[in-house]
């Protein structure tokens, strides 16, 4: 579907699980290469996320393989994935609400002093630093997340996933509770991680979001690949189709879901 | 992501509550020991003086350790969103197995009153109490049944167990040495030992508060004025020489402080000695748990984790937390702190029986409750639990020394647990 020969960041093939008797992945294959992004799209309930939780180690797929730079990797946990530099930004923000921001960046991944106690005071310090770049107000360093509006907790959410030098990021609905402004700030952040070569898996209902910043898409309907395309070639209203009817256009790749 | 909101400028008005803010005070915890102070002042008044006595309080801290060792424990449970039933019946299994261990056992293998009897019990019974703890955890975290059924299980399990080690037959008298573990004439430290572990105390806390400075103005983050921190060493010290003051100013018995006297070849002088009891054991040893444990909640990476599954289970799990297994260790720690406790209340009863720490999970759950633990999961304090106890121990004690029946004992403690926390859910969401 294109030129470039690059080994892909990751490549996930064949996927398939099942929950209860429902497939809702069946036998989906997507691939990332680096400085690119790729939107996923579909409805609600096509399988995006359950998709993307494949790759960030939440659940295990019952068939198919991940690879990792054109290696075969082994994710079976979320701390496998950030060991391949596989971070993700959950719909839900995934942040324990009772904690301060410093707290949830480090979460699972805390600097220890070298009496093995919490270095706070060092977690505070790169706080500072990384939300000084994502987010110049913020100044609740020492509140509980439940406490700060949307938008920080989503600051708090991107500065956990790109602190520790994601190579792929995936970001699932990151705009979904988010005012124009914010929304904004996210798309230039998408365009600066990409210039810095990270991979990025965009999901999104949303359409318009994802043809403002996707280089290609991958359409999903009913746990099934309908087809992938380069951006370039077609129009929104064909995309449409894809995530409505399944129909896949000439200028896309069609996968085992068209009709 | 520019969000409007953060800048919201700190008020500079001279309230009260911004005074508070300055100095980082917990309100929550300042409303406690004001509930306290009413409770205690209140008692005082009704017993026409006879509650505020060195006796008394000194009676009352010891009579709230075991209580406030367990709760310290209860407080990591809930805040993983768990409940312990079976803390009374573990308290009752691991007392009667140390009782067994130090009357029948180990006597028949080193002899009666040797010195290594207390310190074998005491490490069996943190043994036995940790292994039941980790079962427990185990069957919560890896096998997912819940807490409420297995700890409920527990509850009958341990109570029948305790029963069976003899068959029910009660266990007495414990070691000398074990005994000090409960308080008692035995386990008062005296003067000396209780001014120095004021003294030390006193010098921890303004090192602590010297060296969390010193590592905030390092790394430039705003630090509370010099003068709050100031404010904060007086008083924490202050508290601290008052408590031994009131521990030292309780004589021991004469009787008592005559053999005492005998025995260390002072002679008795004409109008008697005045012995102090100073500190009691237990009660060190609740001070030292709670710090411990405050330690682990708050400085450790263990702590974090159990915080965090509390306040969101699957962004823990999703941040790459073993969550199952911190669980496991959340239990087995609860269970240690029975064992714990187990030797500190067969120690001040003198003997073990089948029936010891009976009710008791109900008193630990309400003590990390009023203490400020939330059911709902991830937010309490080990100092609020044990401060909760303490409340609790108060009314009781009070109610004794008035004495007030024990079945309306039981009705004024319940109707405060729902007080307290009807009150706590009134001031969170007034703050929200």
């Amino acid at each position: 579907m294109q030129a470039n020969g690059t080994t892909p960041l990751v490549e996930m093939r064949d996927i398939s699980i099942a929950f209860g008797g429902i497939k809702a992945v069946d036998g989906v294959s997507v691939d990332l290469r680096p400085g690119e992004v790729v939107g996923l799209l579909g409805h609600n309930g096509a399988g995006k996320s359950t998709l993307i939780k494949i790759l960030s180690g939440a659940y295990r797929p019952d068939a198919g393989e991940i690879y990792v730079n054109g290696e075969k990797a082994d994710i079976g946990t979320p701390r496998d994935a950030k060991r391949y530099g596989i971070e993700t930004i959950y719909q839900t923000l995934a942040l324990a609400d009772n904690i301060d921001a410093a707290g949830n960046i480090f979460l699972g991944r805390e600097v220890l002093t070298p009496y093995g106690t919490l270095d706070d005071a060092t977690m505070e310090a790169e706080t500072r630093k990384v939300m000084a770049r994502l987010n110049p107000h913020f100044r609740r360093f020492k509140e509980p997340v439940k406490a700060l509006s949307g938008g920080q907790r989503q600051s708090v959410a991107i500065a956990r996933a790109i602190y520790f030098n994601a190579r792929v990021l995936i970001m699932d609905e990151p705009t979904a509770a988010l005012g124009p402004a914010e929304t904004q700030q996210v798309a230039d952040l998408v365009l600066q991680l990409k210039k810095e070569g990270i991979g990025i898996f965009l999901i999104s209902h949303d359409i318009h979001d994802v043809f403002g910043l996707a280089d290609r898409v991958s359409v999903m309907k009913n746990g099934r690949l309908v087809g992938s395309a380069n951006v370039a070639d077609v129009t929104q209203d064909e995309v449409l189709g894809m995530i409505i009817l399944g129909k896949c256009p000439p200028g896309a790749v069609p996968g085992p879901g068209a009709s | 992501m520019t969000a409007p909101s953060a800048t919201a400028a700190p008020s500079h008005g001279a309230t009260s509550a911004s005074f508070l803010s300055k100095l980082e005070i917990d309100v929550r915890m300042l409303g406690m020991l004001a509930a306290l102070g009413v409770i205690w002042i209140g008692f005082d008044i009704l017993s026409g003086g006879l509650f505020l006595t060195p006796r008394n309080l000194w009676n009352l801290s010891v009579q709230t350790a075991s209580i406030a060792v367990m709760s310290t424990g209860m407080v990591l449970v809930i805040v993983t969103r768990n409940i312990d039933l079976s803390v009374g019946a573990i308290l009752g299994v691991v007392g009667m197995i140390i009782g067994v261990l130090q009357v029948q056992w180990l006597p028949a293998w080193l002899g009666f009153e040797h010195w290594l009897t207390a310190p074998i019990a005491v490490v069996a019974a943190v043994l036995v109490g940790g292994a039941i703890g980790l079962f427990q955890g185990w069957l919560i975290a890896y096998l997912a049944i819940p807490s409420f059924i297995v700890t409920l299980g527990g509850l009958l399990i341990w109570r029948g167990a305790a029963w069976w080690v003899t068959t029910g037959q009660t266990v007495a008298p414990m070691d000398t040495r074990f005994k000090a573990l409960g308080g008692g004439v035995e386990g008062a430290l005296g003067a000396t030992a209780t001014w120095i572990i004021a003294a030390v105390a006193c010098g921890l806390i303004v090192v602590a508060l010297g060296l969390s400075r010193r590592r905030r103005v390092r790394f430039g983050f705003p630090v509370r004025p010099a003068w709050g921190d100031a404010v904060i060493a007086a008083f924490a010290c202050g508290a601290v020489l008052i408590a031994a003051a009131i521990a030292n100013a309780y004589p021991l018995p004469v009787g008592i402080a005559r053999r005492w006297a005998e025995a260390n070849g002072i002679a008795w002088p004409e109008g008697g000695l005045s012995i102090p009891h100073g500190i009691a054991l237990p009660v060190l040893i609740a001070i030292i748990v709670g710090l411990g444990m405050t330690f682990l909640a708050r400085r450790l990476r263990f702590g974090r984790y159990v915080f965090a599954i509390g306040g969101n289970p699957e962004a823990a799990e999703l941040s790459g937390i073993n969550t199952r297994w911190t669980l496991m260790k959340v239990f087995g720690l609860m269970g240690l702190l029975c064992g714990i406790s187990a030797c500190i209340s067969t120690a001040r009863l003198n003997a073990a029986t089948n029936a010891a720490g009976s009710l008791d999970e109900l008193y630990v759950i309400a003590s990390a409750v009023i203490g400020g633990t939330s059911l709902a999961g991830g937010v309490g304090t080990i100092a609020g639990a044990m401060l909760g106890a303490l409340v609790m121990q108060s009314l009781q004690s009070g109610m004794v020394l008035l004495g007030v029946d024990t079945p309306l004992q039981n009705i004024v403690v319940g109707a405060v647990l729902v007080l307290a926390v009807f009150v706590d859910g009134l001031y969170r969401r007034r703050i929200k």
